[in-house]
């Protein structure tokens, strides 16, 4: 019973923070309607940014967080202006082909952080990591609490952005209509950007909670990207409600996997999960849960 | 009918030409070379098969490794359990693909664009996982090792690998030719269209996709068989395999018989060919021309053969009709 | 029992019934015109024949064939074409080549769909856009490929769906002679459209509907002078003024 709650709270504190990298992938998707693979990537280039401030001037990963975050928003929009949004709606023999620029970008920044800080594995170790504390019999690591909780503030802060704010609702009206909101005054471009530079922003900041628990080096965003796509996929696009309880429904279906079957199926989990959703919830948890 | 026969000539030109040099000058190549040409044979047929699936039927499959890494261990499974020679895999490992990928395209072609993509990717990741921790059967993250049958002789390779190239050409040739052809580009241009002039688009795709395994599923054998060695996280690369055959194909140019040829000597002329001269930084510059190519030429060098010659001429772009 | 028999059919749209309970047979060789307001329901019905989207209840039967619950591909083989209201030309093929895509089903040999998509062509009056990419047709055009193309495919029953909107009065009077020699050439047509000129013009029976429910049938001219078709059309006000 002990081992059953201690992979549940584990599950759910990672699921939080997966949920904060993946709620900035579906805000891209719902507003762009593409698939963004250069996501994980951008979100660890933050990590390494965090980690390069660790190094050199010792700051901490929660308070690099916020410098990766600007940083990060900078290179997504960047991104997004001059490189993606040319190929936006222009007509090719596979639409995927924005998909596939996506990637390049993805698998290109990737090279260039390997040139700079090498294939090596590296982290940020502090004190802090290891600590953990008991209650009930289970033991709850620090660094998995503490991230959890500035994630679910994340998500928070971001659902009342899209819900209370004029800016907030710009995004949403151009994820539900491209054209209607042009017409009702949005500048949809600009929100396109705005959306893009977000959303990384976003995974930089799920990057540096995830820093102080696991080593990072620059292929290390692969098994992210696809958790990113199995919360999406079961969240459904561009809901911060979907992407919040597909995170944590992903986190605790993936702690149990290991638990219970063998750490080395831990992603299958995911995986499985991933293509039952696609062929029997198609357009995910968002369905079911009305929002 | 002058015009046809001229036309015709031309057309059986280039690939003579192609085949001669192909046979001819390769024994007097080093042996560098010859590595060279059979890994480009191997991504040419990988490109022509991936491309008759996603180019010509716009079933854009993020996944094509698993067709790969079946035709590997095809033959490594045998040679691992049985100690049967791992030639034997350039029959099993393809029928292994095939029958791998009946299932695969029952369950992923109801979903359509990204979704079968992103379908494909999770049971390329699935096989990758399950056959690096599979020890007992599949000989896990180790991998299998073999025998090399020739030696350090690379020509007999090569010879195979020309042969399954060239024939993986000449069948999609032929397909594209006939009815399936025309069905293919259909249930790619507009799906519901295509069932409307009563094409069953969910067995035209699976016609599409079993050529496609195998010769995806052959490339896999001939790989196992020149390497001698298995391992499960290069065979099921997602970033190694299943991209690379689409980067190779949208370079050259969907949809195109030429495309996926000149895409895949281009990506391995650049990823092996300069990674000697400028180490590490090759795989950098194959993803930056990438992007370049994705961004102003979408439909590849072949694709969009007339903006680059526009390009060149100084023209602007002249449309014909028009909306 | 009629040709093509259309009973009870109903089709939903979560709380919407755009298709209320519908019922018509039509006879072999004949036009059959259908007419509606906008959002009344035709293209639901027709997407229905076709099992685009299936009926929820009532049952189709064509030649004796019950085809509610075929596929949309096994009711194309059994000689149902249809054109769509919205264009769907197969983009990057040429003109041609989309006949041949039509014609493929009922030949296996490239030789013949292309002998044949060049006699369609000749039938509509294509010929000199054959080699055209689909994508660069004026709409006219696209629309008259769109019937060659399911012509190809040597349908018995074929299903126009508003191919004269948006056309000028010109490319209109085509279009009728095309439909007309389609009907002579003894097969059924079952067309659904918006403009009166043309629908009134080549239609042997009509029906009109409303919110997915029939309001009348009978000739052309009867249509014509229904109150209940020009409550529809024009408003409650304008029927009692007549």
């Amino acid at each position: 019973m002990a081992l059953f709650g201690q992979t549940f709270v584990t599950g759910i504190l990672i699921g939080g923070i997966y949920a904060v990298i993946a709620v900035g992938m579906t805000l891209i998707m719902g507003v762009m309607k593409i698939i963004n693979l250069a996501h994980g990537a951008l979100m660890m280039v933050g990590m390494y940014v965090c980690l390069a401030l660790f190094k050199s001037f010792g700051l901490h990963p929660y308070l690099g967080m916020i410098p990766a975050m600007i940083i990060l928003f900078g290179i997504g929009w960047l991104l997004q202006k001059y490189s993606i949004e040319r190929v936006f709606g222009v007509e090719t023999i596979l639409p995927e082909s924005q998909v596939l620029l996506t990637l390049a970008l993805g698998l290109g920044i990737t090279e260039i952080i390997r040139l700079i800080f090498t294939s090596n594995y590296q982290c940020a170790y502090t004190p802090f990591s290891a600590r953990c504390f008991y209650l009930g019999g289970m033991s709850i690591s620090q660094p998995y609490l503490v991230g959890f909780i500035i994630a679910m503030a994340f998500v928070a802060a971001l659902h009342i952005l899209l819900t209370r704010t004029d800016l907030g609702r710009s995004v949403i009206a151009t994820a539900q209509d491209r054209d209607a909101a042009t017409y009702m005054g949005v500048d949809a471009k600009r929100i396109t950007n705005f959306t893009f530079a977000l959303g990384t922003a976003l995974a930089a900041a799920g990057g540096a909670m995830l820093l102080p628990i696991f080593y990072t080096y620059p292929d290390v965003w692969h098994p992210y990207l696809a958790k990113c796509f199995i919360i999406t996929i079961l969240g459904g696009m561009g809901s911060t409600v979907g992407a919040l309880s597909g995170g944590l429904l992903l986190g605790v279906a993936e702690t149990f996997g290991a638990t219970y079957w063998s750490p080395g199926y831990r992603d299958v989990v995911g995986l499985i999960i991933f293509v039952l959703v696609l062929l029997f919830l198609p357009g995910g948890l968002k369905k079911v849960i009305g929002r | 009918m002058a015009e046809i026969k001229t036309m015709a000539k031309k057309s059986w030109f280039l690939p003579a030409i192609l085949g001669i040099v192909a046979i001819a000058f390769p024994p007097f190549l080093g042996g560098y070379f010859q590595h060279l040409l059979i890994l480009m044979m191997m991504w040419i047929t990988m490109a022509t098969a991936w491309n008759l699936l996603g180019g010509y039927t716009g079933c854009v499959s993020f996944g094509h490794c698993v067709f790969f890494g079946l035709g590997a261990y095809g033959g490594g499974l045998l040679y691992l359990h049985w100690g049967i020679s791992p030639w034997w895999g350039m029959i099993a490992g393809p029928l292994l693909a095939i029958i791998a990928g009946i299932p695969i395209g029952l369950v992923t072609f109801r979903l359509r664009g990204p979704y079968f993509a992103l379908s494909m990717l999770a049971l390329g990741e699935t096989f990758r996982i399950v056959f690096t921790n599979w020890v007992s059967v599949l000989g896990g993250a180790c991998g299998i090792v073999s025998s090399r049958t020739f030696g350090v002789e690379k020509l007999p390779y090569y010879y195979i690998a020309l042969v399954i190239a060239a024939l993986s050409v000449y069948v999609v040739y032929r397909l594209m030719h006939s009815k399936y052809g025309y069905y293919f580009v259909s249930i790619r241009e507009d799906q519901d269209a295509a069932e409307g002039l009563g094409i069953p688009t969910t067995r035209y795709k699976m016609y599409a996709l079993i050529p496609s395994a195998l010769f995806t599923g052959l490339a896999g054998a001939v790989y196992m068989n020149y390497m001698a060695y298995i391992d499960p996280e290069v065979v099921f690369s997602l970033a190694g395999i299943s991209i690379m055959m689409i980067l190779a194909v949208m370079v050259g140019g969907a949809g195109t018989l030429g495309g996926p040829i000149l895409g895949a000597v281009i990506f391995v002329l650049l990823n092996e060919g300069i990674r000697a001269a400028v180490g590490p930084i090759s795989y950098l510059i194959f993803m930056v021309i990438a992007c370049l190519l994705i961004m102003f030429l979408p439909d590849g060098i072949i694709g969009d053969w007339a903006k680059i010659k526009r390009a060149f001429r100084g023209k602007k772009p002249v449309y014909v009709g028009g909306e | 029992m009629a040709y093509l028999d259309i009973n009870h059919v109903v089709r939903k749209f979560g709380g919407l019934v755009a298709v209320n309970d519908i019922t018509v047979g039509l006879e072999q060789g004949e036009i059959f015109g259908l007419i509606g307001p906008n959002g009344s329901g035709k293209t639901t019905l027709f997407n229905a024949i076709n099992n685009y989207y299936p009926a929820n209840s009532g049952e189709i039967i064509f030649k004796g064939i019950p085809i509610t619950r075929k596929s949309t591909h096994e009711i194309c083989r059994l000689g149902i074409g249809r054109t769509f209201q919205v264009v769907k030309p197969l983009r990057r093929m040429t003109v041609l080549e989309n006949v041949m895509a039509g014609a493929f089903l009922r030949t296996n040999s490239a030789t013949k769909a292309r002998d044949k998509a060049l006699e369609i062509l000749n039938f509509c009056e294509l010929m000199p856009r054959k080699d055209m990419p689909a994508k660069d047709l004026p709409i006219a055009d696209k629309k008259r490929m769109e019937i060659a193309r399911s012509l190809a495919g040597d349908p018995e029953l074929i299903l126009l769906d508003e191919t004269a909107a948006g056309l000028n009065l010109v490319e209109i009077e085509v279009v009728m002679a095309i439909v007309r020699k389609i009907r002579d050439s003894g097969i059924t047509c079952f067309v659904v459209e918006h403009v009166m000129k043309f629908i009134m013009g080549i239609s042997d029976r009509m029906m009109c509907i409303n919110f997915g429910k029939e309001i009348a049938r009978g000739t052309p001219r009867e249509i014509a002078s229904h109150p209940e078709v020009i409550k529809a059309y024009l408003g409650e006000e304008y029927a009692k003024g007549k």
